[in-house]
């Protein structure tokens, strides 16, 4: 059987589904909320490098470097974020990080 | 056939892996099923030939975020199992957004075309592609994709670059703290100091204590 390129699109499609849904599952735990960020961003990933390569452009694997630095740039100052708030704080529940609104 | 039965191989662990990503109780097992996820989709970029991005797959996320990650969860004292409250009440919407939006997704690929003129484009590359293709020395993976980031796309590379030295730069700033007792050498206060500051002269009579 050919795999093609709705397989890997079919693939992509339900992680970004499972980390979506990871959203609103884990809403109080931030940790959680990033590793589903990072799931959807890894979908967005092999989507790119589907295209790139059914296409036979190499440009979508530039955009994938670009998706790859941009994450884990994103992951490193989310996680120093948690690590400021966690010592302001004493815990990191979503719930209670509403200090703006008052 | 071996890459189709690799494909399904890779697909199922990285979904299943996901799957528990999500719903695991302790955050320790979540990063390690995390890892999991990223190398199966490092096997699926394998399966379609970007090698290079497979190897910064494994490099980039197991090696450093993911180590992050289990850094974090390892280092805060936090109360898990208060944070997985609630978490049974949100299974519906969670469910029924993501069985929505999957479905979707799924429909506009299983009626996906390509424009004809892109079937064509592919049905018939130009001869020089051809020629690049079929040559077995020809350029690899690795050297296409740094044959266009170095010149094309070199604004984009540099960008990325100073992307990733600002995150390190916020990063340094957002936990950098001044701790209160620890005693440092001021080099400043140092050089600063006088000799009036320093060196008191006492006269004491004879006979008489301080």
């Amino acid at each position: 059987m050919e795999i093609g390129l709705g397989h890997y699109l079919t693939i992509a499609a339900i992680l970004f589904s499972i980390g979506m849904a990871g959203i609103f599952l884990n809403r109080k735990n931030v940790i959680v909320i990033l590793m589903s960020i990072e799931l959807m961003l890894l979908s967005v990933n092999i989507n790119l490098v589907a295209f790139s390569q059914f296409l036979g452009d190499m440009t979508g694997q530039v955009f994938a470097f670009m998706v790859l630095t941009v994450a884990a740039a994103e992951s490193a100052v989310g996680l120093a974020i948690l690590v400021a708030y966690f010592r302001n704080r004493g815990d990191i529940s979503v719930d209670d990080a509403n200090l703006m609104k008052h | 056939m071996i890459s189709a039965v690799a494909f399904y191989i890779f697909a199922s662990i990285a979904i299943i892996a996901a799957l528990m990503v999500i719903s695991s109780k302790n955050p320790v097992h979540s990063v390690l099923f995390l890892i999991i996820t990223f190398i199966s989709a490092a096997g699926l970029f394998v399966l379609m030939g970007a090698e290079y991005l497979a190897m910064l797959l494994v490099v980039v996320y197991v090696g450093a975020v993911a180590v992050l990650f289990l850094f974090v969860v390892m280092m805060l004292d936090v109360d898990f199992v208060e944070l997985k409250q609630g978490f049974l009440r949100y299974v519906p919407i969670a469910g029924t957004l993501a069985a929505i939006v999957v479905g979707e997704l799924i429909m506009v690929v299983s009626v996906w075309v390509f424009p004809s003129d892109a079937e064509l484009a592919r049905a018939h590359p130009s001869p020089k592609a051809m020629e690049i293709v079929s040559d077995p020395s020809g350029p690899n993976n690795i050297e296409q994709l740094g044959l266009i980031l170095y010149t094309d796309y070199i604004h984009y590379f540099q960008i990325a670059g100073v992307v990733l030295l600002i995150a390190m730069i916020g990063a340094i700033v957002l936990t950098f703290r001044t701790r209160k007792g620890v005693k440092k050498q001021d080099a400043v206060k140092q050089i600063g100091r006088k000799r009036s500051e320093g060196v008191e002269v006492v006269k004491v009579k004879t006979g008489q204590g301080l």
